[in-house]
């Protein structure tokens, strides 16, 4: 007999007014209502009566589309758009919450790692080491547009095998390791007890305990080091969505979570040995690296009640909803099963994209978790209060620590 | 104490701010009442603070890199801050009214990024948010930055200027009347193109659409804090406020008198643009007292070690060895415009610095005083000294001589160096008729009396 799983571990991925696109015209769905802070906090605040263990906040820089790899923006008028930044979002609520971890999406492909540094460090002391940040990259020329600093070639979704699309993806996921570096190494730049005080001698600071971290890379250089200190966590959390070789070795080398899309069983057991493997051969064999099933949930109290309710948001939409994610369209008890089965096959945990809001994450918080709960699968209570603690990743101490703990 | 005033005019109200203890000696982090700078809960005591005291707006000073002196990390005063979007953001859900100010670099940022977190940060706050709109041009800046190099310095203020302009169509191309989300009709937006922007001039090519509808207050409110003639312009052109250094009667007159008689030049009206100085403050029971303590405090902000440090700013030359209870050093201060200090604003040429050594000594010759007396005696004077009375009758009358619209106060402790001013001289402005009993309006732009801007 092997040892028992440990709990499965589930977060949701908060988005506008749901995933589905027909979501904001469901009966208890508040579209106007999608650029208040109130409406945020009211999400995440149901999210941790659930004890879920985070919350994803979507972002792009570039309007919403239904058509991502399209060079133009659509001109749809009948689905969501516009949407605020999600760093921002997160620290909104962070002082509104006290255990659930807060994972906002940032792009990485046009921004600062040095500011996003300071803002996910700030996030984690705003939330007291609940922080966690979700790197998303946006090689695209509709996106490089809204800076002008760069150009990217206007690849297809269908071309993205070509060789032109496999040296895009290749790029940009290089610039994601790299950006996801500098950010590793900022943290680290304070060692946690650089700010000493010391009224007899004047310093504030022990300068030896700061560090610049000289990072040059293809797209940028940073010299450091942070202007904030070492955040709660010393690491917030890095995660990333991953769909194929690239982004599933960014989730090896970089990341504390990768996000996933399965569709069966087969595909967890390819999909984590190529993450683990890339785990390997960037020597962190021995870090804790979760993999997340990313899955689309319509949720009712019948089979035949959730089918319907696609139905119906399918009609509204015009089409028929597709998603990178398997949709789940069925029972609270019917997801249970089917998450134990993936969990038992190797994923983590999950990441539920409630298709409608807040309808899919009530039924998350309030049918799924006491199933889970009774299943044994999922925790009773929070246990601490941050999201490394969640995670079961240890606090690591700075990579520039000359001592290993405080000094006598 | 009096002054001029005009007794025909009704009373000016008075506007008042905090701005967050900073990264320099004014600072005292060495007071066993001093907290942290960058926890939590320190930014909401200040805060609140601020708001029971029914301020206009805190204010967070930014720095995107760790000052050096001599190529060592300074660490004589407080050192590290949190970043400055992300706190504003989290303070909103933890005060009301108060508005939320932060200086953003528009040297190391793009449009299109800030004007999206700034509209972000507005919607979040209900309307609260203000930019304190600054440039920097040092390449030691940069090393922490894509962009790298530098701005040349003559190109600061037309970079400012492009950036605020790109801002400024980002934030107009959405109306405020396209969100429909009609569900019955299935109508999201009443025009398929919101957002819809292209902005080309000789700092930025940008366009797509941008993706924040119009926040509560249209646009953020604008600060601008450059003392130049070209800042001065700026600030009269594209301005709401000006984040002034001059809290003295005299000079706050003739700043006051300047920059607004630059406003119809750009066709706006006089109370178009608040001049706000950054002001310190000494409060005790009786205004000997205050003085006496005002010294102490100055002493504590500039000990032997810091007014070697300062001197060397000055000097521009390593003076480690200078004795700090002596006389100045009799050597000039270094004709190499390579500065020794790194990451601060005060850049002066070398006549700029000969000069000032000479007044420096000038004073140290005239008082017979020492190199730290000295440095005690010309820099950093606290602004407002006495009881509350005093205090609130001193503001009081600047602000109705037109040396100022109001004052962004800077406690020198965190965080609750401000609640003395709240307690005690609020009430005093209030009984005099100058300062609000309760916030007037729900946003930012509304409790400075400022218009709507146009679209």
């Amino acid at each position: 007999m092997s040892a028992p799983l440990p709990r499965l571990r589930l977060a949701v991925a908060l988005d506008g007014a749901g995933w589905h696109p027909a979501a904001w015209r469901e009966p208890n769905a508040r579209p106007e209502d999608l650029l208040k802070p109130g409406y945020w906090a009211g999400l995440v605040q149901e999210a941790e009566t659930g004890l879920l263990d985070f919350v994803t906040i979507e972002d792009s820089l570039s309007i919403q589309t239904d058509a991502p790899f399209g060079t133009e923006d659509d001109d749809r008028t009948d689905r969501v758009r516009g949407l605020l930044d999600a760093v921002l979002i997160a620290s909104r609520i962070a002082p509104l919450t006290r255990h659930i971890g807060i994972v906002p999406t940032v792009v990485v492909t046009h921004t600062e790692p040095f500011h996003l540094s300071k803002a996910i460090a700030t996030l984690d002391y705003v939330s007291r080491g609940r922080a966690g940040v979700r790197v998303q990259v946006a090689p695209r020329p509709r996106d490089a547009a809204l800076f002008g600093r760069r150009e990217f070639p206007d690849i297809s979704y269908a071309d993205l095998r070509s060789p032109a699309g496999e040296g895009l993806i290749r790029e940009a996921f290089a610039e994601a390791a790299d950006y996801v570096e500098v950010l590793r190494r900022l943290w680290d730049s304070w060692e946690d007890d650089a700010e000493i005080r010391d009224v007899a001698t004047g310093r504030f600071v022990d300068r030896d305990k700061i560090h610049y971290i000289d990072f040059e890379g293809l797209h940028f250089d940073v010299k450091g080091p942070s202007i904030t200190p070492r955040p709660p966590q010393g690491q917030p959390v890095v995660a990333a969505l991953a769909h194929r070789d690239r982004p599933f070795e960014l989730v090896g080398t970089s990341a504390d979570v990768g996000f996933v899309t399965p569709r069966t069983p087969a595909d967890i057991a390819s999909i984590t040995a190529e993450i683990r493997a890339a785990q390997d051969a960037a020597g962190r064999g021995e870090e804790t690296v979760h993999v997340f099933g990313d899955i689309v949930v319509v949720l009712d109290e019948t089979e035949q009640g959730a089918q319907d309710r696609l139905t119906r948001l399918n009609e509204a939409a015009g089409a028929a909803y597709e998603s990178d994610a398997l949709i789940f369209a069925g029972t609270p008890a019917g997801l249970a099963d089917l998450l134990a089965t993936w969990h038992a096959a190797g994923l983590s945990g999950f990441r539920l994209r409630p298709a409608v809001l807040p309808d899919d994450l009530r039924r998350i918080t309030q049918k799924l978790v006491p199933e889970l709960q009774r299943r044994g699968l999922f925790h009773d209570a929070y246990a601490g209060t941050t999201l490394r603690g969640a995670l079961g990743l240890p606090r690591p101490i700075s990579r520039y620590a000359t001592t290993e703990g405080t000094p006598a | 104490m009096s002054t001029v005033r005009n007794d025909d005019k009704p009373k000016k109200q008075i506007h008042l701010a905090a701005h967050f203890p900073g990264v320099n000696n004014t600072t005292v982090w060495s007071d066993p009442a001093s907290g942290s700078h960058i926890e939590f809960d320190s930014f909401v005591e200040f805060a609140q603070i601020a708001e029971r005291g029914l301020f206009d707006f805190m204010f967070l000073a930014e720095g995107l890199r760790l000052r050096e002196q001599a190529g060592q990390i300074y660490d004589l005063d407080v050192v590290g801050r949190p970043d400055t979007f992300t706190i504003l953001a989290a303070l909103a859900a933890v005060t009301e009214r108060l508005g939320l100010t932060g200086t953003i670099n528009s040297t190391f940022n793009e449009p299109y990024e800030v004007a999206r977190q700034f509209a972000s940060l507005d919607h979040l706050s209900d309307g609260r948010a203000a930019w304190n709109v600054v440039t920097s041009w040092d390449a030691f800046t940069g090393e922490n930055f894509r962009r790298g190099g530098y701005l040349p310095q003559d190109q600061r203020y037309e970079r400012a200027r492009t950036f605020l302009d790109a801002a400024t169509r980002l934030w107009d191309t959405w109306k405020g009347d396209e969100i429909l989300a009609d569900k019955a009709s299935g109508e999201f937006l009443s025009t398929p193109a919101a957002g819809t922007f292209e902005h080309q001039d000789s700092q930025f090519d940008i366009s797509g659409r941008f993706n924040v509808p119009r926040s509560p207050q249209g646009r953020p409110v604008i600060f601008q804090a450059g003392d130049s003639e070209e800042g001065r312009d700026f600030a009269a052109a594209k301005a709401d406020a000006i984040f002034s250094r001059h809290s003295h009667l005299e000079d706050g007159q003739r700043f006051y008198t300047d920059v607004k008689g630059r406003l119809e030049r750009f066709g706006r009206r006089h109370e178009d643009l608040l001049i706000l100085p950054a002001a310190t403050f000494v409060l005790a029971d009786t205004d000997a007292e205050a003085v006496e303590l005002a010294r102490e405090i100055r002493l504590q902000q500039v000990s032997p070690a810091t007014a070697i440090k300062l001197l060397e700013q000055l000097w521009n030359r390593d003076l480690s060895d200078h004795d700090p209870d002596g006389p100045l050093p009799t050597v000039d201060p270094s004709e190499n415009d390579d500065l020794i200090a790194k990451g601060r604003a005060s850049a002066r040429s070398h006549g700029d610095r000969l000069e000032q050594a000479e007044r420096w000594r000038e004073v140290s010759r005239a008082k017979g005083l020492s190199t730290r007396e000295t440095i005690v005696e010309v820099t950093g004077r606290q602004s407002f000294i006495g009881s509350a009375e005093t205090i609130a009758s001193t503001i009081d009358d600047f602000v109705q001589a037109d040396a100022a619209d109001g004052y962004i106060l800077v406690p020198h402790i965190t965080p609750g160096g401000l609640a003395p001013f709240v307690d005690h001289v609020v009430p005093l402005l209030q009984e005099r008729g100058v300062f609000r009993t309760a916030y007037e309006g729900a946003t930012l732009r509304e409790n400075l009396g400022l218009r709507e801007p146009g679209q």
